[in-house]
């Protein structure tokens, strides 16, 4: 009967991790690129872009994992324990980055704490990626519950995901410094994107094609005949935005790159939908057989209704309140 | 080797929370502290105040981190350790924790942002409200997952169909039989657990001679505080073992090991209780108190142990001496408190050095009276995990013993690293103090503690 309440949620936790990727996504990138720079200042200057932010954004990974629990619980269900290790190495990644983060700030030598800060936001933006290429080429279950090995998920392909997140979550960031800071950070930051462009739109191109290569459901998807008329443009218009990131870089501009590495991910992410919907755990189960029961998916949908846009609401107040450029040795306020 | 996935998921589980349960402890406290020195300092306009709340915010950064990422493993350890637990009544708890994130981490999340960063960016009163909404987003998701957790002691407002709980009431649901009583224990607790540790430092300035003026104002607001509650959660917690006495009273007979429920239960200070004999060695006991309490007649009876087979009985030994632990910190802090107010009174608390001395080393007792009081209500529900609907032992999830304790090492050595990190710069700050910490406010700095850090070094050079 509420065939459409599962298509909601879908939506919901699908704006949730998307969400997740783009916010988590550049202040991990900023983790990633850490050792792209000796200084100390320069260093305090790239976290200082994201110190106002980076724990609400981490809480849209938890509302993503929260909405899977309520709207889908045996998706939740099969999904972590069949991606069990990568799931734990994401969150103890995300506990030293996390940590590191106010710990730096006290400690009398910082190198410590910048090396856990880096290897904790490579490591968790690569186990994400992981995570996502462990779903993406299928999940062994029987009964409704995970019936394989604890290291399934570990292929080529998996780790390729993997590398590409680790290299997306980096465009994120450097783009990002080229919106948030000037001087010689701003400088670097200008260089480093170009190359993370070239290498992200490489990683993108092989996953994309060995997704169909590897997989006749998603080969069929994408090239049997009508929907391939109405598939061609995504290519297309990615490597547009791809085409205008570069030259917003090379003219100078600032906040256009930011938005247009978040449109590539936004592109990615469309990508991945055509491919597997409806599927939630692919093969096998779909948002329809894994959703919770209507009347709790009504409740937290009428929540949700009622509370994201006073949440979108203030985390926009937020990034609005904190505005401008973060220069070098320069504090706050 | 063979590893048992149950009790290896279970040792997970507890090591995990036991360490996150520390955290939100503290900060639901802190912030509410923060909150309280910020509306004084509007009020009166006295800077020590101000100090105070930015000293204290250092602190509560640190501390706000380590509870954020050590909460995040726990909402992904439902699903990793636990699978069956969302299959079974995902239905009913996962809204609620679904609730928790939207109304509440967000709030804190978001405005911990203005906390730590805004000071100069926004005027006094926004700032200040920003401290307030922090406290009031940690103390609401306390309410949800206390929620979450006391439907799980006392479900309530479900139906089972198909071996799956469903929602039937959810009002019912959300005030559960139990959740009153424990939401309201558990808050006192943290303001507790909060005003202890501020009692502590106080007193260490004190006796150290510096920082007089605020050492002076973190002791009478922490006694004015402490002098109350203490007493409150006397009382709060004597309500909540009746309600569980009602609902729970297998839990209630493990907490007085008490095994025969045809006479009269004794209140052991000590014992030893032997639960294949199933009697209790070493006694030590007050007669007939543990019914007076529980029934308020001497002659009152309630239920025992030996009621049930061995395998429905918690770990007695477990639940027994968490609860005397739990008890013997509640009348250490009344009696600690109320003599506080007393020397206050006559006019000698700060003169007073051997109390001083003593409360200066009583930080750390409100953290292991919440450890002891959840060990005491999780164990105590055992071997359920879910009263009445879902076993622990049948919750787990299909991931092999070896996986689970290679994480569970890989959990102990990470957060032992972070724990002990955690513990000596927060020891740092409150030696450093309010002066250094907040040397100049007018250059609130950017990264909560980097005044601090620029302050140590100093300390360190000289
Ligand atoms: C009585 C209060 C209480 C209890 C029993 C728990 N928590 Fe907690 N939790 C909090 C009170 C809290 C808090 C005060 O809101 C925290 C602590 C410090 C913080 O940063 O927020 C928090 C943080 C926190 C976070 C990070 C939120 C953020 O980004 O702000 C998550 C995901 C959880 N918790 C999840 C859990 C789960 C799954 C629990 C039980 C199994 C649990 N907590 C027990
Ligand atoms: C409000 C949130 C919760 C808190 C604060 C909490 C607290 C605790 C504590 C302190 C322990 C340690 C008990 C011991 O050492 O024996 C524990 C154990 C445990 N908890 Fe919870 N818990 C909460 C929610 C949950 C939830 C939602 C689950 C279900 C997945 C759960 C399942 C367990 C299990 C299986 C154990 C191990 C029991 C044992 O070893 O005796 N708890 N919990
Ligand atoms: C002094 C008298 C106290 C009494 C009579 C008392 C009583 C109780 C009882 C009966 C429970 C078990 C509830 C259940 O699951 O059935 C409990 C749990 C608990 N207690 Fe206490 N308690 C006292 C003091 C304290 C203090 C001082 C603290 C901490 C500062 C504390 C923190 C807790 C916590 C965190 C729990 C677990 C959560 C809950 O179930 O509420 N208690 N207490």
């Amino acid at each position: 009967m509420e065939w459409y309440l599962p298509l909601i949620w879908a939506a919901l936790i699908g704006t949730a991790v998307f969400m997740y990727v783009l916010l988590d996504g550049f202040d991990l990138g900023i983790g990633i690129l850490f050792p792209s720079t000796r200084s100390e200042s320069e260093r305090d200057q790239m976290t200082r872009t994201i110190a106002p932010y980076w724990d609400g954004n981490e809480t849209w990974l938890i509302l993503g994992g929260a909405g899977l629990f309520v709207a889908f619980p045996r998706a939740y269900a099969v999904i972590m324990p069949a991606l069990y290790l990568p799931v734990i190495v994401m969150l103890l990644a995300l506990v030293f980055r996390g940590v590191a983060f106010e710990f730096r700030h006290v400690s009398y030598s910082k190198t410590g704490w910048n090396f856990a800060f880096n290897v904790g936001s490579t490591l968790a933006a690569f186990a994400q990626g992981v995570i996502l290429g462990g779903l993406i080429q299928g999940v062994a279950v029987r009964d409704g519950a995970f019936s394989g090995g604890s290291f399934d998920w570990a292929t080529p392909f998996a780790f390729l995901c993997g590398l590409s997140l680790v290299g997306g979550y980096a465009l994120l960031g450097a783009t990002w410094l080229v919106l948030k800071t000037e001087g010689p950070v701003a400088h670097r930051a200008r260089g480093q994107a170009k190359v993370l462009l070239l290498v992200v739109l490489a990683l993108m191109a092989a996953v994309s094609l060995w997704t169909p290569l590897s997989n006749p459901r998603i080969a069929e998807r994408w090239f049997s005949l009508p929907n391939f008329y109405f598939l061609w443009p995504v290519p297309l218009v990615t490597a547009l935005t791809a085409y205008l990131a570069w030259r917003w870089l090379e003219n100078g501009r600032e906040a256009p790159p930011f938005l247009a590495s978040m449109a590539l991910f936004l592109l990615g992410f469309i990508g991945l939908v055509i491919s597997n919907f409806p599927y939630l755990v692919p093969p096998s189960l779909t948002i329809w057989d894994t959703a919770a029961a209507p009347a709790s998916q009504i409740f937290m949908l009428l929540g949700t209704l009622l509370l994201l846009p006073i949440v979108l609401g203030y985390v926009a107040f937020i990034y609005w309140l904190f505005r401008g450029k973060v220069r070098e040795g320069e504090s706050y306020h | 080797m063979d590893f048992d996935p149950v009790v290896l998921a279970r040792l997970q589980f507890a090591f995990t929370i036991v360490f996150h349960i520390i955290f939100p402890s503290f900060t639901i406290g802190l912030s509410a502290y923060l909150a309280t020195l910020g509306a004084m300092w509007l009020r009166t306009g006295n800077d020590r105040y101000q100090h105070l709340m930015h000293f204290w915010t250092r602190i509560f950064a640190v501390s706000f981190a380590m509870g954020v990422v050590s909460g995040i493993v726990l909402s992904y350890q439902f699903g990793t350790n636990w699978s069956r637990f969302s299959v079974v009544v995902g239905n009913v708890v996962g809204p609620l924790i679904g609730y928790e994130v939207l109304s509440a981490f967000f709030l804190e999340a978001t405005f911990l942002g203005v906390l730590l960063f805004g000071f100069k960016r926004v005027p006094p009163w926004l700032y200040v409200l920003s401290a307030a909404i922090v406290a009031i987003g940690t103390a609401m998701s306390a309410f949800w997952i206390l929620s979450a957790n006391s439907w799980m002691q006392t479900p309530a407002g479900h139906q089972m169909s198909g071996g799956v709980a469903h929602s039937a009431d959810w009002l019912a649901i959300v005030f559960n039989p139990s959740f009153p009583y424990r939401f309201a224990h558990m808050l006192n607790a943290a303001y507790l657990t909060t005003g202890f540790v501020v009692f502590a430092v106080g007193a260490r300035y004190l006796l150290a001679g510096r920082h007089m003026d605020e050492g002076r104002t973190m002791l009478r607001m922490a006694i004015g505080l402490t002098a109350i509650l203490a007493p409150l959660q006397l009382f709060l917690g004597d309500q909540h073992g009746l309600n569980t006495l009602h609902y729970q009273p297998i839990k209630v007979a493990a907490m007085e090991a008490h095994w025969d429920g045809s006479k009269p239960g004794d209140f052991h200070i000590f014992a030893w209780p032997d639960e294949v004999a199933g009697v209790n060695r070493f006694e030590l006991s007050i007669p007939k108190a543990a019914s007076l309490v529980l029934t308020h007649r001497m002659n009152g009876l309630f239920p025992g142990l030996s009621s049930v087979p061995a395998s429905d009985r918690p770990p007695v030994k477990v639940v027994f001496f968490a609860f005397r632990i739990m008890l013997a910190i509640g009348f250490f802090m009344i009696a600690a408190a109320l003599f506080g107010a007393f020397l206050w009174w006559r006019g000698t608390l700060f003169e007073t050095r051997w109390y001083l001395r003593i409360m200066s080393h009583c930080w750390w007792i409100g953290f292991v009276a919440v450890i002891s009081g959840w060990v005491v209500t999780e164990s105590g529900r055992q071997p359920w995990l879910v009263q009445g609907i879902l076993r622990t032992a049948d919750a787990t999830s299909p991931v092999p013993g070896a996986t689970i304790a290679g994480t569970l090492a890989l959990f102990v050595l990470a957060y032992g690293v972070v724990f002990w990190f955690g513990i000596y710069y927060i020891n740092r700050l409150i030696a450093l103090g309010p002066h250094k910490v907040t040397a100049e406010p007018g250059a609130f700095s950017p990264s909560p503690i980097a005044a601090a850090q620029d302050a140590g070094r100093e300390a360190m050079q000289r």
